[in-house]
């Protein structure tokens, strides 16, 4: 298929989706489809809810909002998450803020330029209808989060107050001190909670989802182990609900927590739900480098703080090794701030992150293995005192100072762009249904609103926009209209699932020749896919990948090594059942990149940019979501399009300059 | 980074081993070797935990996630102390450049009759997740609120409030208390909500409810050692203990006044 000859005719491009993947969206002026939406929407009888159960699996920003939301409304839901408590979800960890279009600023900002910036920021390659319901729920999460208790930071009016964040023009961003995620996590975990204590939600905590149960073709149930006893257990239910967040991990090194995984994603994927936009990864411009191969995971120095740090590296290569404070500031080279003087080092985290990997491919970088560049405060401190600065970032710089031992109030911090976010995710339709009736998919774990590059402050908003907001209503749509079964654990199907998911677990345990940990293998997966499929993809590095990859899969199966028994507490086993899943997803993300020969957002490949060195899209052949359908290990998955439409906000170059 | 990179240390640790909540338990000796100062101490134990795979041993189980002293999975008794001997700092925060070449560490999991011990070092907290149950909320249903700006909220109040939300529930105010009493973290809840204007109408309720589950749990009462706040990785103050208890007398002479009333609670 092709795409349509202007990138903005809209019929043409609507033709030319593939059949599987129906957008469901609404039609009608962008400013009216939810709402009418909502209304078109079948509701399920209040005396029913109680008899429909949902299983909900993940507790994070979206999932815990999500079953807590359903809970209230009175369905009988069940809830899953691997943590030993659901306020641990990797939400947690969220430090810089949640945008939102209230414009309490009184800046310029409204619904409309939040979902302008976006699509804008997403490279043109995510979904209007669904972007434009994001921006406008962003207000209500809000007024929730703050009526739940949620201390965001306030003026000395006793307003709320706002920053600009990741390239906005405008203050649209909401934040609690450096902890934002943290205290919008326990926000939902307080509502969640409540409802276990009200009997609506059962909480399952140490379970881990490991299969899928379709039964005509529906999703019905999900395959469990309790990572205590080890027990493997089957759940059905009327409806299943992923919030089990991104794949950032299959890189090994990222910002996420080490838990974070993408089995629950690639299990429903192996069922049936097509798998949208994998290479569609972000890296993040400001974490503390590599210090050694111990390494377990990156730290994210927030972003916030390029709102006052200066980035530069020596203009000369002979200074590199040089202290920073030996190098004169005629030798320095503020390279933002020369190649993008409107924004300077307020560029999106894309731009950023690759113009370091720039200057360090150019020799110029700092630290071990030149893998760093300066953020300098000197000039901050100089100007509004080092009282302000501590104020403002003080819990960073000490975070900062804890892992590395450098204090950053006199000597410039080092920073290196690393994984943090992932776009793609399973396919889902506006109802955030997957292409498996019955299993919907919310939060990180989906690919919907943020195309090929997410702006900073949009994840806890689109978590959180899913699971209080959009979810508890289509998820009652589905099961108004559609008549299921009686079936329980007993069905052929949840047998099957279980015994393969027992079978698997064997196998993990004796491999023929166990010889390598699963913690190896996933450091070269890891390192694999960030040199050929990180900030810079090329055919033939991804061609490398996409051949190499099976190679270490049929490796791991050959040589894993796994001590103890499936019968216990056994947490290299639970990493083994990870790793291999990141086995497969990591060839299907190289795949994704190959075959995608344009550079959009957080997927550059090298052939494709402008003179000037900027992403080159090709609307023509590349303005489609690309979904892929499994077809088993190792055989080659095929690519379904969902071409985009732009109604409103037309296609340009992104442009910073 | 810090100078360090190229030394590296000697460690020996003395690890609680058990298998499960049922079996007993024991220390086993461990040497570690080539640690570097500038890995982290969970790091510390990855390298160990890989080696003794290499070996066919059974790696120490220890619970953790974030790695970032967020998330409050991670909590070791590190020589007596809950994370280790850095102030302010998780577990997984703690690095191995708090130690000497040729240190012997004694780590043990959280001990405390409410956290009973499911595998070597991790504990089982849902006792937390209880008491948060009994009332740490605010009941709000999703979807009815006002405008967020509407009420001003004193900026003192919500900086106030934020102190006491900050905490983690990693744990460790428990594992330092020679009572076992979860009242820092009961009451870190309370104080939290109880700062807001939001958390008034239910205030006397969830401080009477929270800390019934509390002494259910079988966490002992606090008798002011004030050891949880000299380990509590986000610093929560005591003071937060002395709203709690405000609130809880409040609450039952309520309670009492309730009863002669109307001869029911509330
Ligand atoms: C360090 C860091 C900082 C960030 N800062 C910001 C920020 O400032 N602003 C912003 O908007 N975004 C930020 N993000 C992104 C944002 O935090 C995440 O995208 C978002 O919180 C994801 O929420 P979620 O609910 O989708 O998933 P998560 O919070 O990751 O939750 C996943 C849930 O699924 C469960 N789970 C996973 N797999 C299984 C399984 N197989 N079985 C059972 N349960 C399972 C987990 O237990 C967990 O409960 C940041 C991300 C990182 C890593
Ligand atoms: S692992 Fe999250 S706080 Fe230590």
């Amino acid at each position: 298929m092709q795409g349509p000859s202007t990138p903005s005719s809209t019929s043409a491009a609507a033709a030319a989706s593939s059949p599987l993947l129906k957008s469901n969206a609404p039609t009608g002026p962008i400013e009216q489809r939810w709402d009418k939406h909502r209304f078109d929407m079948k509701l399920v009888n209040p005396a029913n809810k109680r008899k429909y159960k949902v299983i909900m699996v993940g507790s994070g920003l979206a999932g815990g909002a999500g079953a807590a939301t359903l809970g209230e409304l009175g369905y009988n839901v069940e809830c899953f998450c691997y943590q030993d408590s659901p306020r641990r979800a990797h939400s947690i960890a969220a430090q810089g803020g949640i945008n939102a279009a209230k414009n309490y600023q009184n800046d310029g900002d409204s619904i409309y330029r939040l979902f302008y910036d976006t699509v804008k920021g997403g490279d043109f390659r995510a979904r209007e209808s669904n972007v434009y319901r994001l921006a406008q729920i962003s207000v209500n999460i809000i007024d929730q989060c703050v009526a739940q208790g949620v201390p965001f930071a306030r003026e000395y009016g006793g307003l709320l107050d706002n920053r600009s964040f990741g390239g906005a023009q405008v203050s649209r961003t909401f934040y609690a001190r450096g902890q934002t995620g943290q205290q919008l996590l326990l926000g939902a975990y307080q509502a969640l909670e409540r409802q276990v204590e009200a009997g609506t939600v059962k909480m399952h905590t140490r379970s881990e989802m490991l299969d899928l149960i379709v039964i005509d073709g529906r999703a019905r149930g999900i395959v469990t182990r309790d990572m205590v006893t080890g027990k493997i257990e089957t759940h059905i239910g009327d409806a299943v609900v992923l919030g089990t967040g991104g794949y950032g991990n299959v890189f090994y090194l990222s910002t996420n927590a080490k838990g974070c995984n993408v089995m629950a994603s690639w299990r429903a994927h192996r069922r049936g739900a097509l798998f949208a936009n994998p290479c569609y990864t972000q890296i993040h411009p400001t974490c503390i480098p590599v210090s050694g191969d111990y390494q377990s995971k990156l730290t994210l120095m927030s972003e916030s703080l390029r709102n006052d740090g200066r980035v530069w590296v020596p203009k000369s290569k002979a200074d590199v090794g040089k202290t920073p404070s030996q190098i004169a500031e005629a030798d320095r080279d503020y390279y933002l701030e020369r190649k993008y003087p409107s924004f300077g080092n307020l560029v999106p985290r894309d731009i950023a992150s690759r113009s370091a990997k720039e200057v360090c491919d150019e020799g110029r970088g700092v630290g071990p293995g030149g893998l760093g560049v300066y953020l300098d405060f000197g000039d901050a401190i100089k100007r509004l005192g080092k009282d302000k600065i501590a104020e403002r970032y003080g819990n960073l710089f000490e975070m900062y100072q804890r892992i590395t031992d450098d204090n950053p109030y006199e000597t410039p911090m080092r920073i290196y762009p690393a994984i943090h976010y992932t776009m793609g995710g399973l396919w889902v339709d506006y109802n955030l249904q997957s292409t498996i009736p019955g299993l919907f998919v919310i939060g990180e774990a989906n690919f919907s609103d943020h195309g090929a590059n997410r702006l900073g402050a949009s994840a806890l908003m689109q978590g959180l926009a899913d699971g209080y907001f959009i979810i508890p209503y289509t998820l009652g749509n589905y099961l108004a209209q559609t008549k299921l079964d009686k079936v329980d654990g007993s069905h052929a199907e949840a047998q099957k699932a279980e015994s393969e998911v027992r079978e698997r677990i064997q196998k993990l345990l004796n491999a023929p020749n166990p010889s390598k940990t699963p913690d190896a293998f996933h450091r070269e997966l890891g390192k694999l896919c960030w040199d050929k499929c990180g900030m810079a993809r090329t055919k033939e590095g991804l061609e490398e990948a996409v051949r190499r990859i099976p190679q270490l899969r049929e490796e791991f199966w050959n040589s894993v090594k796994v001590v103890g028994t499936g019968d216990e507490l056994n947490q290299s086993l639970e990493m083994a059942g990870r790793v291999a899943d990141f086995l497969e997803f990591g060839e299907l993300m190289c795949r994704d990149a190959l075959h995608r020969e344009e550079s959009c957002g957080g997927h550059f490949r090298l052939e494709y940019q402008t003179p000037e060195g900027e992403a080159a899209r090709d609307d023509e052949k590349f303005q489609y979501v690309g979904a892929w359908e499994w077809k088993g290990v190792g055989v080659t998955p095929i690519l379904h399009k969902e071409v985009l439409d732009f109604e409103y906000v037309h296609p340009s170059q992104r442009s910073y300059k | 980074m810090s100078g360090n990179s190229g030394k590296t240390m000697h460690i020996k640790l003395q690890v609680w081993r058990q298998k499960n909540a049922q079996e007993k338990g024991a220390f086993v000796t461990y040497d570690v070797s080539d640690v570097s100062p500038d890995m982290s101490f969970l790091e510390m134990l990855d390298v160990l935990n890989e080696r003794l795979i290499h070996k066919g041993e059974a790696p120490i189980a220890f619970d953790h996630d974030c790695r970032e002293g967020i998330c409050g999975m991670c909590g070791l008794m590190i020589n007596g102390v809950a994370h280790g001997p850095m102030a302010a700092t998780t577990t997984c925060q703690l690095h191995m450049r708090s130690f000497k070449d040729g240190d012997e560490l004694i780590i043990e999991p959280w001990r405390a009759r409410a956290f009973p011990v499911l595998r070597d070092l991790v504990v089982d907290r849902a006792a937390f997740d209880r008491i948060i149950q009994a009332g740490g909320y605010v009941s709000v249903r999703t979807g009815t609120a006002r405008d967020a700006n509407e009420t001003r909220i004193a900026k003192q109040d919500a900086d106030a409030a934020f102190d006491a939300a900050a905490c983690i529930g990693c744990g460790a105010c428990v594992a330092a208390c020679p009572n076992g009493s979860a009242s820092l973290f009961t009451a870190a809840k309370i104080s939290h909500l109880g700062h807001l204007p939001q958390g008034q109408p239910e205030r006397m309720r969830r401080a009477r409810n929270m800390i019934a589950q509390h002494d259910k749990e079988g966490f002992g009462a606090c008798s002011n050692h004030r050891e949880c706040e000299a380990v509590c990785p986000k610093q929560i103050s005591i003071a937060n203990i002395a709203m709690m208890n405000r609130d809880v007398i409040r609450a039952t002479t309520i309670a009492e006044d309730d009863k002669q009333t109307s001869g029911g609670g509330m």
